[in-house]
């Protein structure tokens, strides 16, 4: 017999919102110790689980009287588009519409929060399974319970359309759940079979749409409060600058300045408006101590392979001593800069910190540690603290270290009213969690028919995971290198018979950590770009050469089909044809392997991308159209810092700090064309939002060399 | 000091203390229509692109003083759900947005275009819209451009049917 889990009515929260007639949770999606699972899960396969809450109940699903569902999501919306695909698995197990769904961010206060993060291009495949069982498990819920009202067995009625029917009698899910305060929680049931979704794996539009055409105010910036005030907080523009004291005598006096708040780290203000805050911040002289003027050239000379801690985190035959003999050895060296998040949405919170409890309105990756940082600092306990997720304009991992919460935290509980505090974009552009700058060393041997022998990625890199909040002390011991300096670090050609790759690690005097991808474009720009030169002195077609090198397991079967489908759509050709030329480039990311070719030609001494051909293999795409549109854009943003981007460090200062200096890809850049292919050997949804972000750069590269012989050594590239 | 202006059709004046207040800050913490957005303050991104008589400007850039008598247009003039310019009907059908928050700024700027050069060329684009999204929406924002153009003027035609 079915074991059955009864929840009690204390445990059924009714809400009482607008139109809300009950709210249907089911908690309990168990995880083992779900971090250290979560930490073995990167480290095994790159397949992160779901590490939500698991105390019960939380909150997924929400009934309304119009019969439409809720689904409060864990996972917060940055344009990735995973609110629509989640969206589409949850109406599909629930036998509900589209119209009938509607998605929200996931307050903290629900219990629905994610231990996690939303990144490293795991939400849909994280849910996949629990989103789809949850749903489903719903459905019986209500089918039980209107079976009951209509006095009937619960095998004998159907759902569709969010009506429960049997023979000529119905009633929608709304009418089975009013009034009902106590559920039967049925075994988890079987899922459907992927053929018979009607959403899943369909170009649904995007659920968000009409509210991003139309200008809804959904996003951090537009939150506001009755009675909201400004904050402003003094940033210094030096590297490593120390707040020691301020004189706020000026500041205090100026119009509309409510209080000027001097805590032992930080200096802010806060006024009636916008205006007068950043006015009134520029008139307090903060007295900072910076130990040292740092300059790009004494970041370049500590981001060095040789220098610093060294991991060899990848291995396979004996690469070392093969590559040690000098004789027939091919060696490389490229480089890559620091890049800025850049994101258009500028990092900020609304905050209101009451006496015994704290709303947090804001754009945020990491609910959860947002929360517990501000709950420590203000000394209320992370229940009280209510984090309300709104839309993210951008998040590329810029969103994953939100310590500007706990300013506008900290004012408002000063001024007891509500404080909206957000950085300027030069402070954006001064406090970013950058990408780190890396070098490579790349060495190889082929053999006589022009196969690779032995082949060594050295790779150094500013921190990425490590000193990030996400990733717990205990971790980074056991993880030895960084997981996120090394992503697409690894050689991805197993059938070569002896590989090796070290990870250097650095700390840089500036916080450096997730940037869309991690080490994935500029790693993949070092080895692709390796690969072609390697190709050329094999004399080999770069396709073939590499399709030779590749095993014969499901990865390797999955990494070969992408590059053949991305040579075939392209017809590629190493010829160059009414002065354009192809390039070849592929990498593999979180299991989701990628191959592009670029069509390029030189006018007026800059490079012109006209075509990018894409083809990727995710697993099932639960909304291909959403894939798509990710494919374009992460090609358009890989383009951007491959080409373009740079930040650079003078007398102590991070600069550029503002778009247009910070130059980046703009409409007159982008390709003309983008055909994206998309493969599915796999049998569940895979990463999407990053891995094709990794080719770009070296198909780029390799398609220049073909056209000019000029090779490119270091992005962003500058034609000779 | 007050300033008079219509905006969306509707007429307007606020009470603002400092004059050269940025017209973003006005249209949004004032008047409270949150569809033009804040990216760089500098007139370097173009987030913040609305129309004064029906010119694209970049708002944060652009002192209140200088919007005296004249006429704004904001996304949320621009159409509704109900009734979608081309251009907002245009970004439906290629659904271009991502996180969407460069979008009203792209929609204000391709609107303006629109005004001026009805069926822009891929260089007309080019030239002309320069703001900045970082989700690199730019492919389909192409699309959707002469997308609208096409809407454009088969509403300009069946207009002057009906008339
Ligand atoms: S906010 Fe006005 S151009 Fe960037
Ligand atoms: S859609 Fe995100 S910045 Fe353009």
């Amino acid at each position: 017999m079915a074991e059955k889990k009864k929840l009690s009515r204390r445990k059924f929260l009714v809400r009482g919102g607008l139109g809300t007639i009950g709210v249907l949770a089911v908690g309990t999606y168990l995880f083992r110790n779900p971090i250290r699972r979560g930490i073995a899960g990167v480290l095994d396969t790159m397949d992160t689980p779901f590490t939500g809450n698991t105390s019960s109940p939380i909150i997924w699903f929400e009934m309304t009287a119009d019969n439409t569902i809720i689904l409060h999501s864990p996972k917060v919306e940055m344009g990735q588009g995973t609110f629509t695909s989640l969206a589409q698995m949850a109406a599909d197990e629930l036998d509900i519409s589209m119209e009938q769904i509607k998605v929200v961010h996931a307050s903290s206060a629900s219990g629905n929060m994610d231990g996690f993060a939303t990144g490293g291009s795991t939400s849909v495949s994280a849910l996949w399974v629990p989103l789809r069982e949850l749903a489903a498990t719903m459905r019986e819920m209500i089918k039980n319970e209107a079976a009951s009202k209509l006095g009937v067995s619960p095998t004998e009625v159907s759902t569709a359309n969010g009506v429960v029917s049997v023979g000529e009698k119905t009633m929608t899910y709304a009418d089975a759940v009013a009034n009902v305060t106590e559920w039967d929680v049925p075994d988890t049931p079987v899922l459907k079979d992927i053929k018979d979704y009607k959403f899943i794996g369909k170009p649904i539009p995007r659920v968000d749409l009409k509210d991003k055409v139309f200008g809804s105010p959904i996003y951090g910036m537009d939150a506001a409060m009755p009675g909201m005030l400004y904050g402003a907080v003094v940033r210094s523009s030096a590297i490593g600058a120390k707040y020691i004291d301020a004189d706020t005598s000026k500041a205090e006096n100026m119009p509309g300045v409510i209080k000027v708040i001097k805590e032992p780290d930080f200096v802010g203000v806060v006024a009636t408006s916008l205006i007068e805050a950043e006015n009134a911040k520029s008139a307090i002289d903060v007295r900072w101590e910076v130990e040292r003027n740092w300059q790009t050239a004494d970041i370049e000379a500590m981001i060095e392979v040789g220098k610093g801690e060294a991991f060899v985190i990848q291995k396979e035959g004996d690469a070392k001593n093969i590559l040690e003999e000098e004789e027939g050895l091919i060696t490389s060296e490229y480089k890559s800069p620091i890049g800025a998040h850049a994101q258009l949405e500028p990092n900020g919170a609304l905050a209101f910190v009451e006496a015994d409890k704290a709303t947090i309105m804001m754009s945020t990756q990491v609910v959860k540690i947002t929360r517990d940082e501000i709950a420590d600092r203000i000394g209320l306990d992370e229940e009280k603290v209510n984090i309300v997720p709104t839309f993210l304009g951008g998040g590329f991992g810029r969103r994953l270290h939100t310590p500007n919460a706990i300013q506008a935290a900290v004012m408002s509980k000063a001024v007891g009213k509500p404080v909206k505090c957000f950085f300027t974009r030069k402070e954006e552009f001064q406090n970013d969690t950058f990408r780190p700058p890396t070098h490579h060393v790349l060495k190889a041997k082929l053999t006589e028919d022009g196969m690779i022998e032995a082949i060594e990625h050295n790779v150094s890199s500013g921190d990425v995971a490590f000193g990030s909040p996400m990733v717990p002390s205990f971790a980074a011991p056991i993880l030895g290198a960084d997981l996120g300096a090394w992503r697409g670090g690894m050689i991805q050609y197993g059938a070569i018979p002896n590989y090796r790759t070290i990870s250097w690690r650095v700390t840089l005097p500036f916080a450096t950590s997730w940037w869309r991808s991690l080490g994935l474009l500029a790693n993949t720009f070092a080895i692709e770009s390796f690969m072609d030169e390697l190709a050329i002195a094999a004399k080999k077609n770069p396709a073939e050469f590499r399709l030779a090198q590749i095993q014969d397991d499901n990865r390797g079967f999955r990494l070969k089909e992408v590059i053949k489908a991305a040579v075939e759509k392209s017809r590629y050709t190493d010829e160059i044809v009414n002065g354009r030329a192809m390039g070849f480039a592929v990498s593999t990311d979180v299991n989701t392997p990628c191959a592009q070719v670029v069509e390029v030609s030189i006018e007026n001494n800059e490079i012109k991308v006209y075509k990018v051909t894409c083809a990727m293999d995710p697993g099932i795409s639960v909304n291909p159209d959403q894939v798509r549109a990710q494919c374009e854009g992460a090609i358009i943003m890989g383009m951007s810092a491959s080409m373009f981007e740079k930040m650079e460090v003078e007398d102590g200062e991070l600069t550029p700090t503002i778009y247009g200096p910070y130059q980046m890809a703009l409409m007159k850049n982008a390709p003309k064309e983008i055909d994206v292919v998309l493969l599915q050997n796999d049998d569940k949804p895979g990463a999407v939002g990053e891995p094709p972000l990794g080719p770009i750069g070296a198909a780029i590269a390799n398609a220049v060399f073909r056209l000019t012989g000029q090779r490119f050594r270091s992005m962003p590239f500058k034609l000779a | 000091m007050n300033i008079s202006f219509n905006i969306n059709g509707k007429s307007e004046s606020v009470e603002i203390t400092d004059e050269n207040t940025p017209l973003l800050w006005v249209v949004r913490d004032i008047l409270d229509l949150k569809g033009t957005k804040f990216g760089c303050g500098k007139a370097a991104c173009g987030a913040c692109t609305l129309h004064v008589d029906g010119e694209a400007i970049r708002s944060c850039s652009y002192p209140v003083k200088l919007v005296e008598g004249k006429m704004i247009t904001t996304l949320e003039g621009l159409g509704d759900a109900e009734n979608p310019h081309p251009v907002q009907q245009a970004w439906i059908e290629e659904i271009v947005p991502q996180c969407g928050y460069c979008q009203p700024g792209f929609m204000m700027a391709t609107a303006a275009l629109l005004n001026k050069i009805p069926n822009p060329t891929d260089e007309d684009i080019d030239n002309n819209i320069s703001n900045v999204c970082r989700c690199g929406t730019y492919y389909r924002m192409r699309k959707a451009i002469h997308r609208a153009a096409e809407l454009n003027v088969s509403e300009v035609a069946s207009e002057t049917q009906n008339s």
